[in-house]
């Protein structure tokens, strides 16, 4: 097994992130579920769009690419069926992925494409400093605000296996084997799967909404989750208002690039021998 | 032997172009009038063991072809006004990542949904110009049914040779016509591909001569383990915030574009050798002008023709050279002046031009071309 830091490009470094920031932690899972299931470098594909989440690529070793806000989705579902052989993951945040790239999201998950998505969720935008998000949660302040969200957020996972995802599982950086555990088993899905990862941010959410420095928000994460596993036997008044961690979904289907090569040969096994066609018109000849 | 004449349309001649050049990958979504290029696609690329996907909108469209392109794939698109304006801001990602990518543009009326079935050119400022920043661009306009084929295969050699999205831009008129076409031999055709580097060690993907140089490209999948950015981005990739990095790959890019141009230029002329009036035009009317200056011709007109294939880089010197004898160019197309802004550009103090604008949603009739060539030379 190689060792973690060789999975980086570390002339990139350092990173850009700022001190206290959950991304790096949630880099790190991923590196350390690629490196348990001794993933071939070269045949790992990482893809991001746009904002402080997706720009791990650029970090890692890997052909990686750092799209346009929002389609991650849309450019790895290019690469996945072009090259179904590659391991294809995408590095998004809540923005990217649940605002200006729902879309792309609700459709992948939709065709179970074997993509592994990474949701870096900070509950809000931090690139552009601080403002709500579709994952902020009502009440809460960004710049954009000030006297309070009023806005619904989504529940990501439910979002995803209404969806059609196959895999769905949820951590936090502050629960780091797990996460590392569940992206293991994520990657593992012949499918489409979502990990969301719950991730502080307290250069804005955290000074913005007066939950603290890292320390405080780490815990304040760990406050507002519980283990789906432990959730089942515990009484509802201490399950009610929080987050489960953990395994929340996993029903394998038919993985649609799989489906796609199953098409050709039929498709090919038909037309064998076949003259004519679009291009030439034997029946028209001379 | 006519072993391969067809009665097709338009956008099926663009289809089998993009077969015949290689394609194995194609994302779209339905619009009007370009989806029969979709259908065939659909049907076509599984026989030759390629792909078809219907994409939840442009952006993931052109968003995938981009993806299947990094992975080695040769991919296309095709789309229409409102999927060609969804697709602006990928098309500056590919262009500034280098992403070789074909977009055929069967323009309909605009703005908005406007007249979806009725014929249109006025996407050719928006093909220049759509996608933010400076950028160069490629864009071809096949005049006829044969030419979507032409072209198209062109189109694939293009983006190979030059790592750039490359246009075509068709019109309702030219995709839905149907002609007779011979097509060539596939045998005898040798499309191109991407120059790729001889293995992975010391790899710089953005590595090219300052002047117009254009990087090798590897594959996705293949260990060059590589990466792309929409950032500004130095030789190995790397993003960078440098003034002089910017500097240098935004004139590689530009000049990269200016030194094809003359290599890719395709044009029709008619008469242009003693001509007074200048009818200059591009795709369906430049068929119903061509028909007016051949009739002018017969009753004595010095009147000529000048058909654009290449429409973007512009061809300044062909137009400038075409109207250095006229007394008066002529500038039929199916918008308000968006060509003929250009050639008065290029022009540059010639003759006196004439915005022979028609936004009605129907094409030129041949009369009112000739008509406009009369009043001319009244």
């Amino acid at each position: 097994m190689s060792s973690t830091l060789s999975y980086f490009r570390q002339e990139n470094l350092p990173h850009i992130w700022c001190p206290g920031c959950g991304h790096g932690t949630v880099t790190g899972s991923l590196i350390r579920a690629i490196q348990r299931l001794d993933l071939d470098k070269n045949k790992v594909c990482i893809v991001s769009g746009i904002g402080c989440s997706s720009r791990a690529v650029g970090y890692l070793d890997f052909d990686t690419l750092h799209t346009a806000h929002g389609r991650a989705l849309a450019f790895a579902t290019g690469i996945k069926l072009a090259r179904p052989e590659l391991k294809v993951i995408v590095m998004t945040g809540d923005g990217d992925c649940t605002a200006i790239g729902g879309n792309h999201f609700i459709h992948a998950a939709r065709r179970n494409i074997d993509i592994t998505t990474i949701v870096m969720n900070n509950n809000i935008y931090g690139m552009t400093s601080g403002q709500y998000s579709p994952m902020t949660p009502k009440g809460m302040y960004g710049t954009t605000a000030p006297y309070g969200n009023l806005e619904r957020s989504f529940d990501l996972c439910e979002l995803a296996k209404a969806a059609g995802a196959t895999y769905v599982a949820r951590a936090t950086s502050y629960h780091v084997p797990l996460l590392i555990d569940l992206i293991e088993a994520a990657l593992q899905n012949k499918g489409f799967s979502m990990v969301e990862a719950i991730v502080q941010c307290p250069t804005y959410f955290g000074r913005k909404n007066k939950v603290g420095g890292p320390v405080e928000m780490l815990n304040w994460i760990k406050d507002g989750v519980v283990n789906v596993k432990a959730a089942a036997s515990l009484p509802p008044e201490k399950v009610a208002g929080k987050k489960l961690i953990g395994e929340l979904h996993n029903a394998p289907a038919s993985e649609y690039t799989a489906d796609y090569d199953e098409l050709i040969a039929k498709v090919q096994r038909t037309y064998e021998g076949f003259q004519g066609g679009l291009y030439g018109c034997a029946s028209n000849s001379d | 032997m006519t072993r391969n004449a067809k009665l097709m349309q338009g956008n099926e001649a663009c289809t089998i172009g993009a077969l015949a050049a290689g394609l194995e990958f194609y994302a779209g979504y339905p619009i009007t009038p370009s989806t029969e290029i979709a259908e065939l696609c659909a049907e076509e690329l599984p026989k030759v063991g390629g792909k078809f996907i219907q994409m939840e909108d442009e952006i993931g469209s052109i968003a995938a072809c981009i993806g299947a392109s990094l992975a080695g794939k040769k991919a296309m698109t095709a789309t229409s006004g409102p999927g060609f304006s969804l697709m602006q801001e990928c098309l500056g990602y590919a262009s500034l990542t280098e992403v070789p990518l074909v977009i055929i543009d069967v323009q309909r009326m605009g703005p908005s949904t406007g007249m979806p079935t009725s014929p249109a050119q006025a996407d050719l400022m928006q093909a220049r110009w759509g996608t933010h920043g400076d950028h160069p661009v490629i864009v071809l306009a096949p005049g006829n049914v044969k030419e979507c084929f032409e072209l198209t295969f062109k189109a694939f050699d293009i983006a190979e040779t030059y790592r750039v999205p490359v246009i075509v831009l068709t019109d309702e008129i030219i995709g839905h016509m149907r002609e007779k076409v011979i097509l060539p031999d596939p045998a005898g055709l040798k499309p191109l591909r991407r120059a790729a580097p001889a293995s992975p060690a010391g790899y710089k993907p953005y590595a090219a001569d300052p002047d117009g140089g254009v990087p090798l490209m590897a594959p996705f999948g293949e260990g060059y383990r590589w990466h792309v950015t929409g950032l500004f981005h130095d030789e190995s990739g790397r993003p960078s915030g440098k003034s002089e990095v910017a500097d240098k790959l935004m004139r590689r890019l530009a000049r990269k574009v200016e030194k094809a141009a003359p290599l890719i230029e395709e044009h029709f002329e008619e008469s242009l050798e003693d001509a007074e009036i200048v009818v200059v035009s591009f795709g369906s009317s430049a068929m119903s002008s061509l028909s007016a200056v051949r009739r002018a011709r017969r009753e004595g007109v010095k009147a000529g023709m000048l058909r654009l294939k290449t429409m973007w880089p512009f061809p300044d010197e062909l137009v400038a050279r075409a109207a250095s004898r006229a007394r008066r160019v002529i500038v039929p197309e199916m918008n308000l002046g968006q060509l003929a802004l250009e050639v008065e550009r290029a022009g540059c103090g010639g003759a006196p031009v004439t915005r022979l604008g028609k936004v009605n949603g129907e094409l030129f009739r041949p009369e009112e071309v000739y008509a406009s060539i009369m009043e001319a030379v009244k």
